[in-house]
């Protein structure tokens, strides 16, 4: 038993005097086919370049990652963690769970090239992770179906309305939508307001620093039952997550879908996407910016990693063009590396365009907001969506959680 | 035997009886049915919501072949026996002792322990979730095998220990009055006379714990971390991407998942008929 | 005799509790009473030894009932309460519907074990796909039923968006499972059944319906007492379908406790909160849980 130990610590002596050699243990939340994939690809690259690391994978499905974070990061915390940006990582920079890595930043010339994220990654001017991927979000058409009614891509508000109108009287639902799991619902809030009232409004409104009942969201509601009143929205959409909602859209039989890039997979499979086209959400009032929901993916070392060195090195790694290319690419997202080739995917070069002219970016309603108020929102969306008659009931409600969550105004 | 057995009735009857057999049967199955065509479906199928009709073409190959791919479903499998095995054999164990005790010995705590065994399989296990991960944590045994049999262990033997002292409580106390009469200790006619007797019970009761512990999703993903260690649900549910399921490939792997179950269930069928040796001794 | 021959008796119920009763302490009583204590308390989950700059905890504060008042003054709970309610009404009759067909397959010839394993395939599905076949059966505009109303010229109800329908819906759904899991119970208890007293019925003239009542009832006493204690757990315990199905919508009116519960904890991190819904389940339970024991302490004190 005695020799077993003194083996052991010699091996580890005569390791680490070798090199700053060990086993990364990378936390990853990449599951299903492609993520995991794609996140593979940039772990084997990292490998490649780093032939004294080891990088031990950890895949956790991605709802149940939610739950496990919270678990691990306080016991048994890996050396890296995949997460996410904006509020969502705030969280845990206020725990002190998440390490400081400016310094990577400094290094690797991050500052630069990954500049345009660089907001939502820093905290009182230090920055807490590295950015790997994001998507944009907009409106997927069926463009067979645009051509077939003669339609054009609206250039604001009217037109889109109109073009609503046009579909629904020649039976093609206009806007397809499943907000079983009410994101859904959230991301058209954001858009609505976002376009109404603009960036700073929103922020401050996520932030629980605006009433839900104040005026200035009444427009946004009005906006949105120019769409409800007239049955513009698929019917029965509290019945089918996101994904039982593409169906009508793949079948011809709705043309339009507010979501994210991570849908044109979907229509690949499918063996719709040559029919498919996107376009921007159109402004609503006139001399608001353009401001976009583009949700980022993020990489953090944990205050309670072992291996510190190792895991700035991954987190470095991102630098490297070919490896962020890859790695957003197979996992269908938009690096935010500036250096990283132009994407060549037809929905991603526009989104790519799109992102990189906005006047700003938001995370998304449930990640710019805190959970318990991201749910208490949402479910009211959902519930306005179906019975918009609610509309002061809803708003009530929804304006009591954000007093006992962020205080009285 | 009741009902009538049907070697006992007209052809008539036999034949009707077997035909409403296999009617129900199809019936009763026509979810599970729905989910092994799902398993059998393309994603194309199922993104087009053609979840009821026909396969436009057959994946049989592929899905099952996915799910097999998937890296690690061989760990998943052994880590899935390694955790559900001992757990049932360990709650079996303690559960027919305290059962026992609780069915025959009279003492002053008797029924109020009993009565804490109801009461704490009563709650919503929930509520046990961050005080026993902490537990689990101090005792070093997060992210182990043994830190999920500990835990199951103890909260199953409280519906176990119901279950069993119950079923002894039924069993002819002259037999244990005669053994010990002949010197026997308490310990003996617990292993000579109780086990023996109670045997059908313990079979459902393996049937069903085996069941619950091997489809225990919850624990799994508060308890363990790694790959090392995690059983088929956690590992099945990497198979729902975050943007997109493939419900066909989850769908083939469930039915993978569920054959362990329905084996030994099918095994342990025959234990059952013993309880017909049961029934004689109480008459 | 030795000291231990003479004494085995009555160290017996020690060392035949020690191992379980110990275990159960730690891991289930112990959590339980914790939670209670935390559910006094304001927690986000996060260790409670973290200081703010000012000294005080971070993550852990003291509110005594405040939790409770607030829950009592949520819509929500009042809708999970009802939902509860009308799950554990209506999952009862699981009971007889599991002793029917239990009885239906209690017959022996050549490959009915194969048959019967069958029937048990249901409560061995993962529940996640259960939820979702049966979504899909839902469906308005792709599932069978809703294809099945359209084919007779009424318009699909969508079951799983109506308010009203939903957790009626989800109910029918885990009867499935349910039902297998009661059908167990029974066939083993039918397998329990004194053949004399049959027999000795039988002769007297006794069959079909007043056989069983008078009869074999009776002998399935332990096993219909499982059979309750089960199916009023599962149906307050529930959630795993109500996730999967509707995720506690058409926003939020098919929760129950337990599902507010682990919401609370879980994704908005509230657990003093959460604790404090568990412990009210907990306590609505217990009620149940004293009339049965007191039910039970009766017919023991009267038999024995």
């Amino acid at each position: 038993m005695r020799i077993l130990k003194y083996l052991v610590i010699l091996s580890t002596i005569f390791a680490s005097s070798i090199s700053s050699a060990g086993t990364l243990v990378v936390n990853s939340n990449q599951s299903g086919e492609s993520s995991e994939a794609a996140f593979n690809a940039y772990v084997a690259a990292f490998e490649a370049a780093h032939p004294d690391i080891d990088v031990q994978v950890n895949l956790t499905e991605h709802e149940a990652y939610k739950t496990a974070i919270r678990n691990f990061l306080v016991a048994e915390a890996p050396d890296v963690a995949i997460w996410f940006a904006g509020n969502r990582m705030k969280f845990f920079v206020d725990q002190d769970l998440f390490m400081d890595v400016s310094d990577v930043w400094a290094d690797a010339d991050l500052n630069n090239i990954m500049s345009s994220s660089k907001a939502s990654l820093t905290v009182d001017g230090k920055q807490y992770g590295v950015p790997w991927g994001y998507y944009q979000w907009g409106v997927y058409y069926r463009k067979d179906i645009f051509d077939n009614l003669g339609l054009n891509v609206p250039q604001d508000w009217d037109e889109f309305k109109w073009v609503c109108a046009m579909l629904k009287k020649n039976g093609i639902t206009p806007i397809t939508i499943g907000t079983k799991y009410l994101w859904t619902a959230g991301g058209w809030f954001d858009y609505l307001n976002l376009r109404v009232n603009g960036y700073e409004h929103h922020m401050d409104l996520t932030a629980g620093k605006i009433s839900y009942e104040d005026s200035s969201l009444d427009a946004v509601f009005d906006a949105w039952r120019e769409l409800i009143d007239p049955g513009y929205f698929l019917e029965d959409h509290a019945t089918y997550s996101w994904q039982e909602a593409q169906a009508p859209q793949i079948n011809g039989e709705a043309a339009m879908y507010l979501i994210g890039n991570f849908y044109v997979p979907a229509l690949e499979s499918a063996g719709v996407v040559d029919k498919m086209d996107f376009f921007q959400f159109p402004p609503i009032v006139e001399g608001i910016g353009t401001f976009e929901d583009a949700p980022t993916d993020t990489m953090h070392i944990p205050s309670g990693a072992k291996n510190v060195e190792d895991a700035k090195k991954f987190l470095a790694f991102m630098s490297d063009p070919a490896a962020a290319t890859n790695w957003a690419k197979m996992a269908g997202m938009l690096s935010p590396n500036s250096l990283a080739d132009a994407p060549t995917d037809r929905f991603q070069k526009m989104g790519f365009a799109m992102l990189n002219a906005a006047d700003g970016l938001a995370q998304f309603y449930d990640r710019d907001a805190n959970p318990d108020m991201a749910k208490a929102g949402m479910e009211g969306f959902q519930e306005f969506m179906v019975k918009p008659d609610r509309e002061g009931k809803i708003r009530a409600r929804i304006e009591k959680e954000r007093e006992r969550i962020h205080g009285p105004l | 035997m009741f009902p009538t057995p049907i070697q006992k009735v007209s052809l008539k009857i036999n034949i009707t009886y077997k035909v409403l057999l296999i009617f129900t049967l199809i019936l009763w199955l026509l979810p599970l049915l729905a989910v092994m065509m799902t398993s059998i479906r393309t994603t194309e199928d199922i993104l087009k919501a053609n979840y009821w009709t026909i396969p436009t073409e057959f994946a049989v190959i592929e899905n099952y072949g996915t799910v097999f791919k998937l890296g690690n479903l061989a760990q998943y499998f052994f880590n899935s026996l390694v955790i559900t095995l001992p757990t049932v054999l360990g709650t079996i164990i303690l559960s027919s002792m305290t059962g026992y005790t609780l069915a025959v010995h009279r003492f002053k705590l008797n029924f109020l322990i009993f009565a804490m065994f109801i009461a704490g399989n009563f709650i919503p296990f929930q509520i046990l979730m961050i005080p026993v991960r902490h537990l689990t944590i101090n005792l070093g045994m997060y992210d182990t095998y043994w830190g999920l049999i500990i835990f199951h262990i103890a909260f199953q033997t409280g519906f176990c220990t119901f279950f069993l002292r119950n079923f002894i409580r039924e069993l002819p106390f002259e037999l244990i009055e005669s053994a010990r009469v002949d010197g026997a200790t308490e310990w003996t006619i617990y292993r000579k006379i109780i086990i023996p007797l109670t045997f059908p019970a313990i079979a459902a009761l393996a049937v069903l714990e085996f069941t619950f512990i091997w489809n225990d999703y919850f624990w799994c993903l508060i308890l363990t971390q790694s790959e090392a260690t995690k059983p088929i649900t956690l590992g099945l549910q990497t198979l729902q991407g975050q943007f997109m399921s493939s419900w066909n490939i989850v769908s083939a792997g469930s039915v993978i998942a569920a054959l362990p179950p329905v084996i030994m269930f099918f095994t342990m069928q025959k234990h059952f008929i013993q309880g017909l040796t049961f029934g004689a001794v109480k008459g | 005799m030795t000291f231990w021959q003479r004494n085995q008796l009555k160290f017996a119920p020690f060392y035949f509790l020690a191992p379980g009763l110990i275990l159960f302490l730690i891991y289930v009583i112990y959590p339980i009473i914790d939670s209670i204590w935390v559910s006094f308390h304001e927690w986000n989950g996060m260790p409670k030894d973290t200081l703010k700059d000012d000294g005080t905890p971070k993550n852990w504060k003291w509110v005594g009932f405040g939790n409770y008042i607030v829950l009592f003054q949520d819509e929500d709970f009042y809708v999970a309460f009802f939902n509860n309610v009308r799950w554990l009404i209506l999952s009862l009759l699981v009971i007889p519907l599991g002793l029917a067909l239990a009885l239906f397959l209690n017959q022996n010839f050549k490959g009915m074990r194969f048959i019967k394993s069958f029937f048990y395939f249901p409560f061995v599905i993962n529940l996640v796909v259960v939820g979702l076949i049966f979504a899909w059966f839902y469906n308005p505009k792709y599932g069978l039923l809703g294809q099945a109303f359209s084919g007779l010229g009424l318009k699909p109800i969508p079951i799983l968006s109506d308010e009203i329908y939903a957790t009626y819906g989800i109910i029918f759904a885990s009867f499935w499972p349910s039902i297998a899991y009661t059908m167990i119970i029974y066939i083993t208890g039918l397998t329990g059944i004194n053949r004399e007293m049959i027999e000795a019925g039988r002769i007297d003239g006794a069959s079909g319906f007043k056989m069983l009542w008078h009869i074999v009832l009776p002998q399935l006493k332990p096993a219909t007492l499982i059979a309750v204690v089960i199916t009023i757990v599962g149906a307050l315990r529930s959630f795993d379908l109500i996730a999967i199905m509707t995720a506690g919508g058409p926003w939020g009116s098919t929760k129950v406790l337990a599902y507010k519960m682990y919401e609370e904890a879980l994704f908005n991190f509230r657990m003093g909160y959460g604790a404090a819904v568990a412990t009210i389940l907990f306590l609505l339970m217990d009620i149940y849980i004293a009339y049965f024991l007191y039910n039970l302490y009766k017919n023991e004190r009267g038999a024995k």
